[in-house]
């Protein structure tokens, strides 16, 4: 043990071990993300231009060099003309932009005053408060979104409980629509609003406002000239997390939306499992990864300011 | 200014009982004699007990927990590098491109980071003959990949909030940067290390879609049994599993902010 101490103290004092052990801290998450993260980016952008057939793995080569070919390029854009000719996946990535956009705005109209509230409670109330919006977001997201089915079911808690009211004569059919999708996301993601809000409404000097008050501004102008406008990048970084992953997302419509929800993640997923469409399906992702490329750059530029 | 405050306070009330009701009644339900789940048929513990003896879920839930904590601990070296290689290491070549994939993986949608990962190690198999086969490991590799992301971005704003003065000194005094990070840097880092491994831990535990993609025939995690057994409609032991589960983190977390709330009273820095 102390041997190995000495080595390894040794090993510390030469510049050639720093050299390595720079390269090293740099060069193994680097390896493993290029590896893991964007060359599977590559492939499947290889696989979409490819042809489904029943084998393992479920689709052919891009290439084909054996002598006697007539053509050794067997990439095809088949699946692409079969998505932009079939009407399905052009309502189901406007559907998935739409319930997204949608959401992340009920989200902004929710959590902006919860973060606001928050920011202005004293220090002990904030701590706690801060908690219990965290909180959501540790436990289960598919277990929080369980819950909804229980609530929203047929004979679930909200038409019992709206029937024994006298409210309603025959239970309302709440879930599998699209008025369940939109509450799960809402729900799912409205922690990611609230946070960035919070963070720029905390640091936000509140000298400001007094200014604006002593100038004769009344409260909501001065919410609108001042606290509004300096909350922008918390709007940004909030909606932008919403936004992004509610596109995509599978469980929520695949569990609260009707069989008719079609969002663009449930698709690809159905393309892959059900129809076992290897090349179809990363040609919608191919398409998914366009739409939200940008977002997502935009999300990365305000990371780092 | 009594009427704006008035809002926000009604706000925060709507804002919570949206988020908590839901978990409530799940909860509440979970202690249901009654099958039906919205009849009140009186408290009991069945759905725990059947629980308890269904062998599909308890062999689902212990291999959740081993991907999970396998794939956190990676996921907190590698990300920790991550985070330190953001900060600490100056200008390289290619820096751009690493800040540019250390964040994506926050934001990407599942269906895309699972399907990627699936053909990737479909062509590594035909390429190199690796993996072998898809199951825990392939998964436990997937979550290694998103949530090093995580605890990057936790260690990195940690760093980049951080004083150096303390490993300037180490370095002036003759310290190798090797050193100085082992007997300095990561000590002070160690707080964030850990909410990085447990959010890994967690998000590892929660994973259906990518787990979906990217194992095989053999294995099924927690969620992905969990997910095929709600698809057909509300289960009374999902609700007993759920109480468990959520209850359990709850109690963690409740203790750690606990904890963590009275150490920076104590240290002086809230």
């Amino acid at each position: 043990m102390n041997k190995a101490k000495q080595t390894i103290k040794k090993l510390y004092q030469q510049p050639l071990a720093d050299k390595i052990w720079r390269n090293f801290v740099i060069g193994v998450p680097y390896f493993w993300l290029l590896l893991f993260f964007l060359a599977p980016f590559a492939i499947v952008l290889k696989i979409s231009f490819a042809t489904p057939i029943v084998a393992l793995p479920p689709f052919t080569p891009l290439l084909d060099l054996s002598a006697n070919a007539d053509h050794w390029l067997l990439a095809t854009w088949d699946n692409y003309r079969f998505l932009t000719e079939d009407n399905l996946y052009w309502i189901s990535y406007f559907k998935s932009i739409k319930i997204a956009a949608i959401s992340t705005f009920i989200c902004l109209l929710i959590g902006y005053p919860m973060a606001y509230g928050i920011a202005r409670a004293t220090a002990t109330t904030r701590n706690i408060l801060l908690m219990l919006v965290i909180l959501p977001f540790w436990t289960s997201f598919l277990l929080r979104v369980y819950a909804w089915m229980g609530l929203l079911g047929k004979n679930g808690i909200v038409n019992s409980l709206l029937f024994n009211l006298g409210l309603i004569n025959a239970p309302l059919q709440m879930l599998y629509t699209d008025i369940a999708v939109y509450l799960g996301i809402v729900y799912t993601y409205i922690p990611f609003m609230i946070l960035p809000l919070y963070a720029t409404l905390e640091k936000m000097d509140t000298s400001l406002h007094d200014a604006a008050a002593d100038l004769g501004a009344k409260p909501w102008q001065t919410f609108i000239d001042v606290t509004l406008p300096l909350s922008k990048p918390g709007i940004i970084a909030g909606s932008l997390l919403v936004f992004i992953p509610a596109i995509g997302e599978y469980v929520i419509p695949a569990l609260l939306g009707g069989i008719d929800s079609l969002m663009i993640g449930r698709t690809l997923y159905d393309e892959f499992f059900v129809n076992r469409d290897w090349p179809l399906a990363a040609a919608v992702a191919t398409l998914l990864l366009v739409i939200v490329v940008i977002p997502i750059m935009l999300f990365q530029r305000s990371q780092q300011e | 200014m009594q009427k704006s405050s008035r809002l926000v306070f009604s706000a925060l009330c709507f804002g919570f009982a949206f988020l908590y009701i839901p978990i409530l009644v799940l909860i509440v339900f979970s202690f249901n004699q009654s099958a039906i789940a919205s009849v009140w048929g009186g408290f009991s513990l069945r759905w725990y007990t059947a629980l308890f003896n269904n062998q599909q879920i308890i062999d689902a839930a212990l291999l959740s927990l081993k991907i999970a904590a396998t794939s956190a601990t990676f996921a907190t070296i590698l990300g920790t590098m991550a985070g330190l290689a953001l900060t600490q290491m100056g200008r390289y070549s290619g820096r751009l491109v690493f800040t540019g994939i250390i964040a994506a993986p926050l934001v990407m949608p599942e269906v895309i980071t699972g399907l990627s990962l699936l053909l990737m190690f479909v062509s590594l198999q035909e390429l190199i003959g690796w993996p072998v086969s898809r199951g825990a490991s392939t998964i436990t590799i997937a979550h290694i990949t998103f949530s090093m992301a995580y605890v990057a971005v936790i260690v990195q704003s940690r760093l980049s909030s951080m004083d150096q003065s303390l490993q300037e000194a180490a370095m002036d005094l003759g310290g190798r940067p090797a050193q100085v990070a082992f007997d300095i840097t990561l000590p002070l880092i160690a707080p964030s290390m850990l909410s990085g491994w447990l959010l890994a831990f967690t998000l590892s535990l929660d994973d259906l879609v990518i787990a979906s993609f990217t194992s095989g025939a053999g294995a099924s995690t927690l969620p992905m049994v969990i997910f095929s057994k709600i698809k057909l409609g509300v289960t009374p032991d999902i609700n007993a599993l759920a109480t468990l589960i959520i209850g359990s983190v709850s109690i963690g977390i409740v203790i750690a902010s606990w904890i963590m709330f009275r150490h920076e009273r104590r240290s002086g820095t809230a």
